[in-house]
């Protein structure tokens, strides 16, 4: 049999992003899928075959059910808020402003921090009566709030971080979307007599479809897969008001060395952003304008 | 002829005498993790530096590897994966886990000479208990730590307490916290008497402190079994929620374990519960007179041991394992001991360090270091179970939900218990 030059060829062209592919995805997926119907294998006892023993237990595990709420409130509220903050930073930064460049770099700063050395900056933020943010609302009064050790508030602070931490990453992408919009529409627009918030609706925001559906693939995946601050700042507490699903899988994972019911909670969590994302190719792609 | 002969044999085989420690030379790895301030990857290596000058054939590759829980994290995959490391310092309380794994050899396996027994008996009782399990000790202590009371002999002296008095008993605690306790005219506190951290991170550890101290325990010896819902130990939980609920010394919520030195160094707690490792940054950040104090008691005072060991991992060769123990000998002779005390504000856990020059002089410049010797025959070791991660958690969770009051430290505490006991039934047979 011979193959033809061109095959071989492609053959190897592909080769190193389908080892990658194998090895990184492909190959955790299967093994998570296999993990997660056998027990956790422990010193002298190896692992016994359970079948759906792990997603039973699962089924009946306060803290997953918490973990799984807390994750749907956090993506719920980081999503839309990242990327709405997003897009004003970007239409703001793309007006002719004053110190436009500072601005701009003010904006992303946080992007560009390491998530824990952030989250550390934020614990003294947040300290109660000695923290900036206390101290300010203690300006009106409303001080001694412990905004990370109660139930009320550890969430909500959490999820700010990370809005904070994230709508800067997004405005770049906004930002350059805008740039390629040609000025030509919108002069045609201005003509036509179209006023700034019809200029926006009409013709902006269409045009920033496509890379509106990226950032909030980006935004989906982040709100699953950003909890360094979690672990940094209420390892889930107080009383798991703050535990999110990826953490919850790495303490099970790596504090408890329970690996089959991470792998259970692992095929969770996947089946959920594979939900996702075929709503998000499946659905929104049709509905989107490329130009 | 002969004699010739013999000669050159002689210098062959002295020469390859010579040879033999390049040859011969023993490559060892340790894990040690950083969990307080300051530019300690130096130090460790100095003293790595130091222990290649007395044993050249060792090469020791000393290796930083975050906080405990990394460390942990770290030596347990390496070791699973086939390349453990040959020396680590993890907390005394993995003891269990590393046990289960079946990742470390005991330490009294390399004790052969009278001298090494001299050593052994070198170290305090009290934290040499905690690495002795099924009749082998598994480990030496390294970093060890311990609670104390810092408080503001300031906020004392105008509360117009005795600034060298401070509380001996839980009544004491309160009336004087009480008393220390400001407010202003609107109500809000400016100056909390009592601050006990209660992150998920650190709650376990001090919360043992107060169980203790009602005369409790949270823990079997064996590590099999626990003991959340006994009445010393609800009473010990209802006891910390009343410090904010009912006193209003403390507090309300969860106090950050990371934020509590700061609260305290900027006045908004006159009396702090913290480990003596934060010592050094106490005294060179506060600006004004602080004290040390052993912990109060309810009767007998107590506190609770805390921080590392230094393990000997299986699975290297004889010579690496042997060579191993010459650094663990190295590493926690008594003058060495007494320098990492001095550096990093963990208490020296042998008896001589505590006579070396270095710690005398430490001792006489800084006499609240002291305390914390003072206190260690009056300590209990912390929590220590099998899987002790996980069953921490659910104690620490059981914890916080009294203390935030979603649930009543009775019905937290039995929770916890019948959850312990699901965990912990496995390695009860």
């Amino acid at each position: 049999m011979k193959i033809s030059r061109n095959a071989l060829i492609s053959f190897f062209l592909l080769l190193p992003a389908a080892i990658l592919l194998v090895a990184f995805t492909f190959y955790p997926t299967v093994a998570t899928l296999i993990d997660s119907v056998f027990s956790t294998p422990r010193g002298r006892r190896p692992a016994a075959f359970v079948g759906l023993g792990n997603f039973e237990r699962m089924a009946a595990d306060p803290v997953f059910h918490r973990a799984f709420l807390n994750n749907l409130i956090y993506a719920a509220v980081v999503i839309p808020a990242s990327m709405g903050l997003a897009l004003a930073m970007a239409l703001l930064v793309n007006a002719r402003i004053k110190g436009r460049g500072l601005v701009r770099l003010a904006f992303f700063t946080p992007t560009i921090l390491p998530m824990i050395a952030v989250a550390n900056i934020w614990m003294f933020f947040y300290a109660p009566d000695l923290g900036l943010i206390d101290q300010f609302f203690g300006l009106f009064g409303r001080g001694g709030t412990n905004w990370l050790g109660q139930s009320g508030t550890a969430l909500w602070a959490l999820i700010a971080i990370t809005i904070w931490k994230l709508a800067g990453f997004f405005m770049i992408f906004y930002l350059a979307a805008l740039q390629q919009i040609p000025p030509s529409l919108i002069e045609a627009a201005t003509l036509e007599g179209a006023s700034y918030l019809q200029r926006l609706r009409r013709v902006i925001l269409p045009l920033l479809m496509p890379t509106t559906l990226f950032i909030l693939i980006n935004a989906v995946i982040e709100a699953f897969r950003l909890v360094d601050h979690v672990i940094a700042l209420t390892r889930g507490g107080p009383n798991n008001s703050t535990q999110l699903l990826l953490h919850y899988i790495y303490q099970v994972a790596f504090n408890f060395w329970d690996t089959a019911y991470a792998a259970a909670l692992s095929v969770v969590l996947l089946l959920v952003l594979a939900l996702i994302a075929l709503f998000q190719f499946g659905y929104l792609d049709k509905r989107i304008h490329y130009r | 002829m002969t004699y010739l002969k013999q000669a050159l044999l002689g210098s062959v085989s002295l020469s390859m005498l010579a040879l033999s420690p390049a040859a011969a030379q023993t490559d060892i790895t340790f894990f040690y993790p950083v969990q307080v301030g300051g530019p300690l990857t130096d130090v460790i290596d100095g003293y790595v530096a130091d222990f290649h000058e007395h044993h050249p054939d060792i090469r020791v590759e000393a290796v930083f590897s975050g906080n405990y829980t990394e460390t942990t994290t770290r030596a347990l995959t390496a070791a699973r994966s086939g390349t453990p490391p040959t020396v680590a310092v993890l907390l005394a309380t993995d003891i269990f886990t590393l046990m289960e794994e079946d990742v470390i050899q005991p330490m009294d396996t390399f004790i052969t000479t009278e001298e090494d027994q001299t050593w052994v008996d070198g170290f305090m009782p009290a934290y040499l208990a905690s690495a002795r399990v099924d009749g082998h000790l598994w480990a030496v202590p390294f970093q060890r730590s311990t609670a104390v009371m810092y408080y503001n002999k300031e906020a004392f002296a105008a509360a117009g307490l005795d600034p060298e008095q401070p509380p001996r008993t839980w009544d004491e605690m309160v009336e004087m916290g009480q008393a220390l306790t400001q407010r202003d005219a609107s109500g809000n506190v400016s100056q909390y008497g009592l601050g006990i951290p209660s992150s998920m991170n650190a709650v376990h550890w001090l919360f043992g402190a107060l169980v203790a101290q009602n005369g409790g325990m949270l823990s079997s010896e064996d590590g099999l079994h626990t003991f959340f819902d006994a009445p010393e130990v609800v009473e010990a939980l209802q006891f910390f929620v009343d410090l904010s609920t009912e006193h209003g010394i403390h507090p309300a919520g969860v106090l950050e374990w990371g934020t509590t030195p700061n609260d305290f160094m900027q006045g908004r707690l006159a009396m702090a519960w913290h480990t003596t490792g934060n010592l050094s940054n106490i005294r060179n950040n506060a600006t004004f007179d602080f004290g040390v104090a052993p912990f109060p008691g309810n009767p007998e005072p107590a506190s609770v041991l805390g921080g590392g060991n230094l393990y000997i991992f299986s699975g290297a060769t004889e010579e690496q394992q042997a060579a191993a123990f010459e650094f663990v000998k190295f590493m926690t002779s008594a003058e060495l001991l007494a320098d990492w005390g001095v550096q990093t504000g963990y208490v020296a856990p042998r008896d001589d360090s505590w006579e070396t020059e270095t710690l005398r002089n430490f001792v006489a410049e800084v006499p609240q270091a002291q305390v914390a010797r003072m206190q260690i025959p009056d300590s209990k070791p912390e929590i220590s179970t099998h899987e002790a991660a996980r069953v921490n958690q659910v104690l620490n969770t059981a914890i916080q939900a009294a203390i935030i009051g979603e649930q009543t430290p009775e019905a937290a505490l039995s929770a916890a218990q019948a959850e312990a006991d699901r965990i912990l039934a496995v390695y009860r047979d």
